[in-house]
């Protein structure tokens, strides 16, 4: 199977691999695993108190390259967007910029789960 | 090699044809076109005769006479024909076949439609070391059993069963023993007559010959066994397997034999040293490593390797403008499952998930295996600094207690 280039530039040099402080009321973390595969990912926000704005996004993927680059996409489209932007944030947006496969959409859905589970853990601490 | 070269080690799913077995093939073509059931000219004679050349090549390297090789299309459709063969001709006996979890699909799918065919399967676990288990085995045979069909090495692990107890076994209880060899012909010793094998299918793009062409040995004395045919026509190949014969393909299997012959001792012990390189590097460059399937009775030049935390597609994605391998990952797959053979070992889906499985060749260099060693302990630090769970195993979290929100 043949990846697309902005795929491959994401696998090979992914954009914010990392850890934020999850003790932090301003960070809010995502772990969510795909039955389909068994593959895990981490995803990570900090939000700027005052602006509201995501300053931050980091993460970590136990994946295939489309997840992988689905994650470091994730994280850039993340910062500098508000929550309810974030929240729109559509795994086929994600399905389109990388061209995937059909059989690597699901990688795509991961992401997008991610997003929301970190934004739902981030709601639960600031509520 | 030269260093930019693309690096094979996938020599399991098929080897490069030996360039002495594409020189033998040549001529086949075109300057000798002839059809080998063509018998009044000579065109047809000289067909019939590289035939019958290649026969006696094959039939050496396992020991057994000529007539024994029935030509086919390759190992899936002798493996076909054996079982299904088998099931069909000896259905006033029995209608009981064993075989295991572990077996090729070629295998598995034929006993399946078996099972359609109202015919009664038993399909056995293997052990954690991937071997099987022989008490098992005996006590699952039935007077109904009429086949135990059971590979010689995995294509996966490269695991080796123990044929001479397996023959032993089918002996002393009158059941016919099939083997698919596809992966151990011409790599090791494999003397079916020795061991009580009465079928035996291999292929010829498995051992330096061409694709599309392959063989079933099949016993015609003390023993004297029958399969059906599953194609019929012309009445080719004793009545088993109609269909013109693929003759440049079948010159090229021989040479490969002929070949394999003189040179596969040399081989094995070449490769197994380069191998057990690979192995002891990657022990000694990276943390939690596991090779799987029994490490004894195993082929020379085969490593199936799991490198924990780290998923096989993800890794190979690290290399794979540079190395060819396979992977048991279920990413790798269009079914998304990890491999059932490595399932039937008992390992997790973590272990499988992380699993590459190399398989060396005649044309694999030192070179190239120390490159291997380079790129890919360099792929895993790499993987493994982007893994949640290699980072949580590092803090100690056992992963098992962890809660995933799943979608
Ligand atoms: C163990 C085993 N059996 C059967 C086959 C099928 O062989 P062929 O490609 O000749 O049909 C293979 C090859 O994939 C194999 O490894
Ligand atoms: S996340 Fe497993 S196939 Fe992509």
């Amino acid at each position: 199977m043949a990846y697309s280039e902005k795929l491959i530039e994401h696998f090979n040099h992914p954009k914010n691999v990392g850890t934020l402080d999850k003790s932090k009321n301003t960070v809010g973390t995502g772990l969510v695993g795909a039955p389909e595969c068994g593959d895990v990912m981490r995803l990570q926000i900090e939000v700027d108190e005052e602006s509201g704005m995501i300053k931050d996004a980091k993460f970590k993927t136990f994946g295939c390259g489309s997840a992988i680059a689905s994650s470091s996409l994730a994280t850039e489209w993340l910062k500098g967007k508000s929550i309810d932007e974030a929240l729109a944030i559509d795994n086929m947006a994600i399905v389109e910029e990388l061209a995937l496969p059909p059989v690597k959409i699901h990688c795509s859905v991961l992401a997008e789960d991610a997003i929301k589970s970190a934004i739902a853990d981030y709601k639960s601490k600031n509520a | 090699m030269g260093s930019d070269k693309l690096i094979y080690l996938d020599n399991n799913s098929t080897t490069p044809c030996d360039p002495r077995a594409v020189e033998a093939m040549l001529p086949y073509f075109h300057q000798i076109p002839g059809n080998a059931a063509s018998r009044n000219h000579p065109f047809g004679w000289q067909a019939e005769e590289a035939v019958d050349y290649a026969r006696e090549q094959i039939s050496n390297l396992l020991a057994v006479e000529s007539k024994e090789i029935i030509f086919t299309s390759g190992a899936t459709e002798a493996d076909n024909l054996a079982i299904k063969g088998v099931f069909e001709m000896y259905s006033r006996k029995g209608n009981h076949i064993i075989t295991l979890k572990t077996e090729h699909k070629a295998v598995l799918d034929a006993c399946k439609k078996v099972e359609k065919m109202g015919g009664d399967v038993t399909y056995l676990d293997v052990k954690r070391d991937g071997l099987v288990d022989l008490a098992a085995l005996e006590a699952a045979i039935t007077d109904k059993t009429v086949l135990i069909s059971i590979m010689w090495a995995n294509n996966e692990t490269g695991v080796i069963q123990p044929m001479k107890e397996i023959g032993e076994i089918c002996e002393k209880h009158g059941v016919l023993f099939m083997s698919d060899a596809t992966q151990a012909v011409g790599k090791i010793k494999t003397h079916p007559k020795e061991l009580g094998i009465h079928l035996m299918a291999f292929t010829a793009h498995k051992m330096y010959g061409p694709k599309g062409v392959g063989a079933l040995f099949v016993n015609r004395k003390n023993p004297r066994v029958k399969v059906t045919s599953q194609m019929d026509g012309g009445g080719h190949e004793r009545g088993m397997r109609s269909g013109t014969l693929n003759v440049p393909g079948i010159v090229g299997f021989g040479k490969a034999a002929e070949i394999a012959m003189q040179e596969m001792e040399a081989d094995a012990a070449r490769l197994s040293v380069l191998r057990d390189k690979l192995e002891n590097a990657f022990k000694e460059n990276l943390e939690e490593v596991y090779v799987n399937g029994n490490v004894e009775h195993r082929m020379p030049h085969v490593a199936n390797i799991s490198f924990k935390h780290v998923e096989g597609e993800g890794l190979m994605m690290t290399f794979n403008q540079n190395i060819a391998v396979s992977s048991g990952s279920a990413c790798t797959s269009a079914s998304l499952e990890p491999s059932y053979v490595l399932i039937a070992l008992g390992l997790g889906d973590d272990l499988a998930h992380s699993s590459l499985r190399f398989s060396l060749g005649r044309f694999t260099t030192e070179e190239e295996i120390d490159r291997t060693i380079e790129m890919i302990s360099k792929g895993v630090n790499h993987m493994r600094d982007l893994s949640p769970i290699w980072e949580m195993f590092k803090e100690g979290i056992d992963l098992d207690a962890v809660e995933w929100s799943e979608h």
